[in-house]
């Protein structure tokens, strides 16, 4: 595929966006519907085929993400209107919703089809059109995903060509859809590198950095119920989400206890030589080795040559300093986890915050504790924009688990380089016309309520095969200024005019 | 004078009165007289500009030859690359390009075409159309109809207008026998006589004006030729590589054409080249003597890859879509302005991406030209009935130059209504 070629997807991607910002509440709602149940349906094909195809994670998690991110994500967004006009009578202001119009999506390897369900979900929601750059470890499943949600989603009435996925995803091909005009936003989850590259295209962008999550038992909290969440969260889709915890930081004086759950829960914990042995496997030269990107910790310890028993979930790793040389402060996106133990709370505040200057700035941290204030003070020195409280991170700060709008896309915010700060959600990706009276006037814009700009245009997925006007409805337009008269005598009469004509005037040559 | 070897361009009136004297009078005074100052200098996408600075929208793209936009980067790529390695090549050997080219055009045609003959360009792709009918029914006649258009070269010529054949003497009425389109009981007198080796008809006659055949027409046409074994020459020079949403308009009826003649579009505006598409009996005479039509620019090597790249393009699913928007598009915005003067703006024949907008003057399609002209539209009326105005949008249209397109038509076509009612008054 050549640039070129990208582009003229995203032409048609721009008809149909324009067709679908046309689409009311209803025609959304029942389209919406139909595509969640087809990716509900196809939750556990994808994530086995993802779990094939890319080697990470684990079948078990990624249905359930993929049911999250298709079934969950409509439920939870059933009664939200981002079709229909808005009013606010006290303010005067009507509002009306205005999609972006063409979305880039750029998908990761590690949630590949659940990202997919997610993105196209919330484009369908609010009337945008999608082109889906997927990562090439992953592309088989993402196209094929892709391609069944375009299906239902057409079948449902969406305009043909609303989303759409390159089958040949590639770096070039990639630089030159961001860069590229008829790209209206794109939606960039992935290494920094994409990340920069979508914000330095030129277009507007939501992309969003990576995460390095701390999280912090603090001494009055459940021990062994922190240390349970902790470790579901790890071993959940063998920590493929960004959100999964990658540095547990402990106080001194419940670090022996701690080791204990830890233990008694399935971890392994990896002193000394065992350590040095996973960091060598793990990180080459600095950087994380992609093999062992979700996949199970006894796989992880195999590779590291270090002999764990059978049923371990998680690999412990405790270290001394959180420093940026210390590789087990990085991300790590596999069931191992650092575990720091500090003398204070106050230096495990400072711990926290340097995990997340390390490689995780304004996307999330967690805490177990029991005292409010402690959560207080966590959220105002730690510079991340969500802190899950006694509860795993993986699916918490993701939207699963807690009342945070369910996502696979965290903004960053400011701290991140982000222009995204909360959890990617379909308001995103509208903005608002608002239509606005003077606050003195007296304005109930009870005029305004039932009133609704939008129809459905085209009457179906596609226009029509396009036919001669001749074969539409006698009553069409041909001729129709000779209505009544017969057509061969115009005819006749209009080759005799132009015959006489030609005598006096020019004309041009052919076609 | 334009100096080959530079681009500094001369002045735009030096170009003008060289044309004048050295190239073709008649056409630059023509032009002139019409009011359409135009000598074409840049172009790019669906854009031309003048050299006097003005930019156009190209609805005329030639009849359909800057289909996919001028100097599409891809064909052009595609031919800049190829100029590495190969040039027009040898018209006697069998040829990579040519080879891969006729396979192309073979594997997306209608069903029973099986191979190609190729030519420099539309005409000459009709003459070996009509000289393999002639071959294969051993038959002479030619039956076209009234104010066909499918060159003008000799044979091609012939089945045309009176007016270009009886100009330079070449017209043969014995030979070459016209009907009105759209007449089936003409059609079945003039085939009466089983004389006929072919009826060729252009599936939408484009210089006059895209009259639509009646339903039916296409299909009862064929039928007769088959009950008298004459055979069916589908010229798709205009209407075909997807301007009806078919990669073929022909494929649009219920009908297997004997020849199908492409020409225009087939490259992309880059490198001339035409084709004769051949059933098994039409182009029987390939395997009798291969040597019988000879053509040192036919089916050139550099043509062939501008057409495979230019084929590719237009066949990708991409496209056959977007030609469904746009045609849905311009069918929508041109009823508005239709229903807005109807008295002016009379009808609107339409085919996917081929439009004729009829007026209510015997020569309106001119004053809309240069209404349009002025307005940065550049579409131009059918020669051979000056009423119509050809439209004829590109099938890669965006849909922001779209909206900019009928806005420019809608002010453009309301602005010459008056000047056109004026009694006694000619556009040229
Ligand atoms: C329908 C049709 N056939 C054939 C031709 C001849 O093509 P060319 O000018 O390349 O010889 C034309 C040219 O306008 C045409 O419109």
């Amino acid at each position: 595929m050549t640039p070129e070629r990208a582009g003229l997807v995203l032409e048609q991607a721009r008809w149909a966006a324009r067709a679908f910002e046309t689409y009311d509440a209803a025609s959304v709602s029942r389209i919406v519907e139909a595509t969640a149940e087809a990716a509900d349906l196809a939750a556990t094909k994808y994530a086995e085929w993802a779990v094939r195809e890319t080697g990470m994670g684990v079948v078990a998690d990624k249905v359930a993400k993929n049911k999250a991110c298709s079934s969950g994500l409509v439920d939870e967004y059933r009664n939200r209107d981002f079709v229909s006009p808005r009013l606010d009578p006290d303010r005067r202001v009507i509002e009306l919703p205005r999609p972006a119009g063409v979305v880039l999506g750029v998908v990761p390897t590690t949630n590949p089809v659940a990202s997919i369900y997610f993105k196209v979900l919330l484009c369908l929601m609010t009337r945008n059109a999608i082109v889906i750059a997927p990562h090439p470890r992953a592309k088989d499943c993402s196209v094929d995903a892709a391609r069944l949600l375009a299906a239902a989603a057409e079948a449902a009435g969406a305009p043909r060509g609303v989303i759409q996925v390159l089958e040949e995803p590639s770096i070039p091909i990639m630089e030159a859809l961001m860069s590229d005009p008829r790209t209206d936003v794109i939606l960039a989850t992935g290494g920094s590198a994409v990340v920069r590259a979508a914000y330095s295209s030129g277009n507007p962008a939501l992309s969003v950095g990576p995460g390095n999550v701390p999280t912090f038992i603090d001494a009055s909290a459940d021990l062994p119920a922190a240390v349970r969440e902790i470790l579901a969260s790890k071993a959940f889709d063998n920590s493929v989400l960004c959100t999964n915890e990658s540095v547990l930081v402990v106080e001194r004086s419940v670090g022996p206890a701690v080791r204990r759950e830890l233990q008694r829960a399935g971890a392994a914990i990896l002193d000394g030589e065992d350590g040095v042995r996973l960091r060598r496997a793990m990180f080459d030269g600095g950087n994380l080795n992609p093999e062992v990107i979700g996949r199970d910790a006894t796989w992880i310890a195999q590779l590291a040559g270090v002999s764990v028993p059978r049923s371990t979930r998680v690999l412990v790793v405790p270290f001394a300093h959180v420093v940026d040389e210390e590789l087990m402060t990085h991300e790590k996106l596999s069931p191992v986890l650092g575990l720091v133990e500090v003398d204070s709370v106050a230096a495990a505040f400072e711990a926290c915050r340097a995990v997340v200057s390390i490689g995780g700035a304004g996307h999330s941290a967690s805490i177990h504790t029991e005292d409010p204030r402690m959560v207080m003070d966590f959220a105002a020195r730690v510079p991340v924009l969500r802190l899950t409280v006694n509860v795993g991170n993986s699916a918490g700060s993701s939207g699963l688990t807690t009342g945070l709008a369910p996502s696979m896309t965290l903004g960053t915010g400011f701290m991140g380089g982000s222009s995204l700060g909360a959890n990617l959600q379909p308001s995103h990706l509208v903005n608002w016309t608002a239509c606005a009276y003077a606050t003195a006037s007296v304005n109930d814009l009870e005029a305004y309520r039932g009133l609704n700009p939008w129809r459905l245009t085209t009457g179906g997925p596609v226009p029509p095969w396009p036919v001669a006007s001749n074969l539409h409805e006698p009553e069409l337009i041909q001729s129709g200024a000779h209505a009544g008269v017969s057509a061969a005598l115009i005819e006749q009469i209009r080759r005799l005019v132009v015959e006489e004509l030609e005598g006096l005037v020019g004309g041009a040559g052919s076609g | 004078m334009f100096d080959g070897n530079t681009f500094q361009s001369p002045a735009k009136s030096e170009v003008i009165s060289d044309s004048e004297t050295y190239w073709n009078p008649g056409k630059t005074r023509f032009w002139t007289a019409a009011g359409i100052d135009l000598v074409i200098d840049r172009r790019e996408g669906y854009y031309l500009w003048d050299m006097g600075g003005k930019r156009l929208i190209d609805l005329h793209l030639n009849g359909g030859t800057y289909n996919l936009g001028h100097r599409n980067p891809e064909v052009m790529a595609a031919v800049i690359d190829a100029m590495g390695r190969f040039d027009m090549g040898n018209h006697h050997f069998p040829s990579m390009t040519r080879a891969a080219l006729s396979r192309a055009l073979i594997e997306t045609a209608p069903n029973g075409l099986t191979r190609v003959a190729f030519g420099s360009g539309g005409g000459e792709a009709v003459d070996i159309a009509l000289k393999s009918a002639r071959h294969a029914t051993q038959k002479r006649k030619i039956v076209s109809v009234v104010k066909a258009y499918h060159g003008h070269t000799g044979l091609a010529l012939a089945t045309g207008d009176d007016r270009f054949g009886k100009f330079f003497l070449s017209d043969r009425t014995d030979e070459f026998v016209q009907v009105p389109f759209n007449d089936l009981t003409a059609m079945e007198t003039a085939l009466a006589g089983g004389d006929v080796a072919a009826v060729i008809l252009e599936t939408i006659p484009a210089t006059y004006g895209f009259p639509l055949p009646q339903p039916g027409y296409i299909e009862g046409v064929k039928r007769l030729c088959e009950r008298v074994d004459a055979l069916y020459i589908a010229d798709e020079v205009q209407t075909g590589l997807m301007r009806t949403g078919a990669l073929w308009a022909i494929e649009k009826h219920d009908v297997r054409p004997d020849i199908l003649v492409t020409g225009k579009g087939l490259s992309g505006g880059m490198y001339p080249i035409a084709a004769a598409l051949l059933s098994d009996r039409a182009g029987a005479w390939l395997d009798e003597d291969g040597f019988a039509h000879m053509s040192t620019f036919g089916g050139a090597e550099l043509g062939c890859i501008a057409a495979l790249k230019t084929l590719e393009i237009t066949t990708r699913p991409e496209v056959g879509l977007m030609v469904h928007y746009v045609s849905d598009f311009f069918a929508t915005g041109l009823a508005e302005i239709h229903a807005d003067c109807p008295d002016w703006f009379v009808g609107i024949r339409q085919n996917g991406l081929i439009f004729g907008l009829e007026f209510n003057h015997p020569e309106g399609a001119k004053y809309v030209m240069r209404s349009l002209y002025e307005h940065g539209v550049w579409a131009i009326f059918s020669t051979l009935d000056p009423a119509v105005l050809q439209f004829k949008p590109g099938i890669l249209l965006s849909p922001e130059l779209c909206d900019e397109i009928l806005g420019r038509v809608g002010i453009a076509v309301r602005a010459c209504r008056d000047e056109a009612a004026r009694p006694g008054r000619r556009v040229s």
